[in-house]
């Protein structure tokens, strides 16, 4: 008999989530009444969630094109999410955390009459924003260092109801060495499948101040095998920097061009690049309208 | 579970892994790793909760509920002084531990104007660091240098003591406040210092130290061996009765304060003839000099590579030919011997047999030079506050001794003032107590004891108080199957 999921609130009153791996922090906005009833469907929603990415890990763990056809929902999100990356080694896996979260909004946003929804899944974040209300997303420049360094605002006209973070010193592996990638989508599963990728580019391939150890000598049931995972970043130069930035920046540009993101950050040692509508300049403590 | 499960249950069972039943992943984890959600491991093939007994850190006011376990089992239970009136509480006993523990990683704060924040981590910071003492008089570096891990500063170099140098690292500012790479460097110094391993650094325009609780520093690639015995002055003091008949003058080089052995309180009381040695530096009171040598890595942990550079010529009218010098260090590692020529210069001489036995006294009467850690950290509000309704009782609680706070079951000295602000040996705490989150952040035992009558009085939840047999079956029962120590 394995644990149960859990279902508590913050002393702040948001809504805490947490199975196994899975932590959620969900806040609504509206009168109490549909707060309660969206926080019950959600927590509903939840008890279940984790069982069922069990039932289909293993076709999950592997490389999307050879993943099985999905039964369940949040297993359908992440394939969905990743399988537009035909074209480098990508897994399921890789849109977990969004895919989690765009369910539970879903399931929160359309059970009751809320002004406002967020999901928050270690990060990527999953929202829905009500006419006249805004969300407000603070912007870090490492996903270790929870210091601001600007606010994304997003409005009922935003196109985007997804945002996701991922770099060196998270808790998912990277093949690169970005302290923050941060990507701004349609859905949280998309920005987080996105977000993984850019990161891996954002890289000086075989380097002497990269050291990289097999992720499942880390991790035994990594989804990524033996491929070599970052496991830490000594001294860059200047130089060093921006010429790894420039690969991720490329890496986002294509995305944008295609359509699967709207934008993205990429932050290393204290340097941040901007890919999409804004610029940089609005970063520092800006506002970037969305 | 499909059948081709069951299979690789068995083959994996076979490499030391252990299968974690906590949730429905199921991982199996192999030796010295953790589980996909990073709370459970398998320690020797055991599978083991991997929080300690609590999080120390602040949480921020907001959502800070942890909940820790209750006790570290088989590192400690057999010193820890339980008797059966006596509960034991974690902090945040008042939540609904044990099912229910959001892991420091998403401990959430709110700031201003923002709803949500897109990173990992939320809001952690981390209040600790640890004092480090090398029993060392060589010169590591000035006060206030930097001192670099990794080539990140963690610390400082701090005011000296007795016989020793003084590191200060880590604190809030290293933690969180410089960089990201400095934050980590510094946790993971911290972190590695405190599971009594050696650590290598370097102190910025100074020396380069592996240091490691409770073994001889190494400064500069060179195991320290003996701290002084006392200051040169001391010294002098210590030893005057076994030199008074072989030797006519005895300089015992300090960089703190200089003896010399027939101007000295000692030597005069000996009566001792004066032997016209004048040495640079500043006379403070009689045969105690100042300013002498500086700190360094040269002769006996001065800057100095020959003894005989300290000294000036001496008096004619005083000194006279045949007299016997000897020059030492503080710890007798370093010892030269001399006989003054007809133009009254010291000419270099080996050590006599009947000197020996005296340089040999004070390297006997030094102690071994260690390196020893005390862990600082203070308990916060969060902390206290899932113990007792009123967290400030609990503080008070403390002061008057009602309450008795351990680190994983060592003893802590608390800091007088506010808050619950402690240090510990650290090698006095079981090993594998000391973790850390990615904030970056240390994670620590720490444990508040207080009878069950007091506990009441605090405030406490009643309803949380656990038998401690009902916490060891709920929570280790793998350990009590797999430790035949408590089944005795």
């Amino acid at each position: 008999m394995t644990g149960a999921a859990v279902s508590a609130f913050l002393s702040d009153g948001r809504l805490h989530l947490q199975h196994g791996p899975i932590d959620l922090i969900i806040e609504a906005h509206g009168d109490a009444k549909d707060i309660s009833i969206a926080y019950d469907a959600m927590a509903k929603r939840f008890e279940t969630v984790l069982d069922e990415l069990v039932l289909e890990l293993t076709s999950l763990r592997r490389e999307v094109s050879k993943a099985d056809s999905a039964k369940s929902p949040i297993a359908r999100r992440m394939i969905v999410a990743t399988e537009k990356y035909n074209d480098e080694f990508v897994t399921p896996m890789a849109a977990v955390a969004g895919s989690v979260a765009d369910e539970i909004v879903q399931i929160g946003w359309t059970s009751s009459s809320l002004k406002k929804l967020y999901v928050n899944n270690g990060g990527d974040i999953a929202f829905r924003v009500g006419s006249g209300e805004e969300v407000v997303v603070g912007l870090t420049k490492s996903v270790i260092d929870p210091t601001l360094i600007g606010r994304l605002h997003f409005s009922s006209k935003s196109n985007v109801c997804g945002v996701a973070t991922s770099g060196f010193g998270g808790r998912s592996r990277t093949f690169g060495i970005a302290d923050a990638v941060t990507v701004i989508s349609s859905c949280a599963a998309d920005a987080d499948v996105a977000a993984t990728l850019i990161a891996n580019h954002v890289s000086l391939g075989s380097h002497p101040q990269v050291k990289v150890v097999a992720a499942n000598l880390v991790d035994a049931t990594s989804d990524l095998g033996d491929r070599l995972v970052t496991s830490s970043v000594g001294n860059l130069t200047k130089q060093e920097i921006e010429t790894a930035l420039d690969n991720g920046v490329e890496k986002a540009r294509a995305m944008c061009t295609r359509g699967t993101i709207e934008g993205a950050f990429l932050a290393l040692r204290g340097s941040v690049r901007s890919v999409g509508k804004f610029h940089c300049s609005y970063l520092v403590d800006g506002k970037v309208s969305w | 579970m499909p059948d081709h499960d069951l299979n690789v249950e068995e083959e994996q069972i076979d490499e030391g892994k252990v299968r974690c039943e906590a949730c429905p992943i199921r991982c199996f984890i192999k030796p010295e790793q953790t589980g996909s959600c990073d709370r459970y491991g398998n320690v020797d093939g055991v599978l083991t909760r991997m929080d300690p007994v609590t999080v120390l850190h602040i949480t921020n006011k907001r959502g800070g509920s942890v909940v820790p376990f209750a006790l570290n089992a088989e590192s400690w239970s057999g010193e820890a002084s339980i008797s059966p009136e006596v509960v034991i509480i974690g902090s945040g006993s008042g939540t609904t531990y044990p099912d229910y523990k959001p892991a420091p990683f998403i401990v959430s704060s709110l700031h201003d104007g923002v709803d949500t924040v897109t990173v990992v981590t939320e809001g952690i910071f981390s209040y600790c660091g640890v004092k480090v003492k090398i029993d060392t008089d060589r010169h590591i570096g000035d006060e206030r240098s930097l001192v670099m891990h990794e080539g990140e500063p963690i610390g400082h170099v701090s005011t000296a003591e007795y016989g020793s140098q003084m590191l200060s690292l880590g604190g809030v500012h290293h933690l969180t406040g410089i960089t990201k790479h400095s934050g980590l460097a510094t946790m993971r110094a911290l972190e590695e210092l405190c599971e009594k391993r050696a650590v290598e650094l370097q102190v910025e325009g100074g020396a380069s130290l592996i240091i490691q609780a409770g073994t001889a520093p190494v400064i500069n690639g060179v195991e320290e061996q003996l701290m002084r015995v006392g200051c040169g002055s001391a010294s002098v003091g210590m030893f005057a009765g076994q030199w008074q008949d072989v030797v006519d003058e005895v300089v015992v080089v300090d960089e703190h304060i200089t003896g010399v052995l027939t101007e000295h309180q000692a030597g005069a009381v000996l009566g001792m003839r004066p032997s016209g040695i004048k040495l640079r530096g500043r006379r403070s009171t009689p045969g105690r000099y100042f300013n002498v040598v500086e700190p360094g890595i040269g002769w006996g942990g001065t800057n100095i590579s020959d003894p005989l550079e300290i000294l000036q010529p001496f008096k004619p009218k005083l000194a006279w030919p045949g007299l016997r010098l000897l020059m030492v260090s503080t710890t007798g590692d370093a010892a030269e011997y001399f006989v003054l020529n007809d133009k009254l210069e010291p000419i270099r001489q080996p050590l006599p047999d009947d000197v020996i036995p005296t340089v040999e006294q004070i390297g006997f009467n030094c102690e071994p030079a260690l390196t020893s850690i005390v862990f600082m950290a203070g308990a916060g509000g969060s902390l206290r506050a899932g113990t007792t309704n009123s967290p400030i009782r609990l503080t008070k609680s403390v002061r008057n001794a009602q309450t008795i706070v351990t680190c994983g079951g060592a003893p802590v000295y608390i800091w007088p003032g506010g808050g619950i602000t402690f240090m510990v040996d650290v090698e006095k705490v079981p090993p594998g107590s000391f973790g850390h989150v990615p904030t970056p952040a240390i994670v620590a035992p720490i444990e508040f004891t207080v009878s069950r009558e007091n506990f009441i009085a605090l405030g406490g939840h009643e309803k949380s108080i656990r038998q401690m047999s009902d916490v060891l079956l709920a929570e280790r029962v793998r350990h009590l199957e797999h430790k035949e120590f408590y089944t005795q």
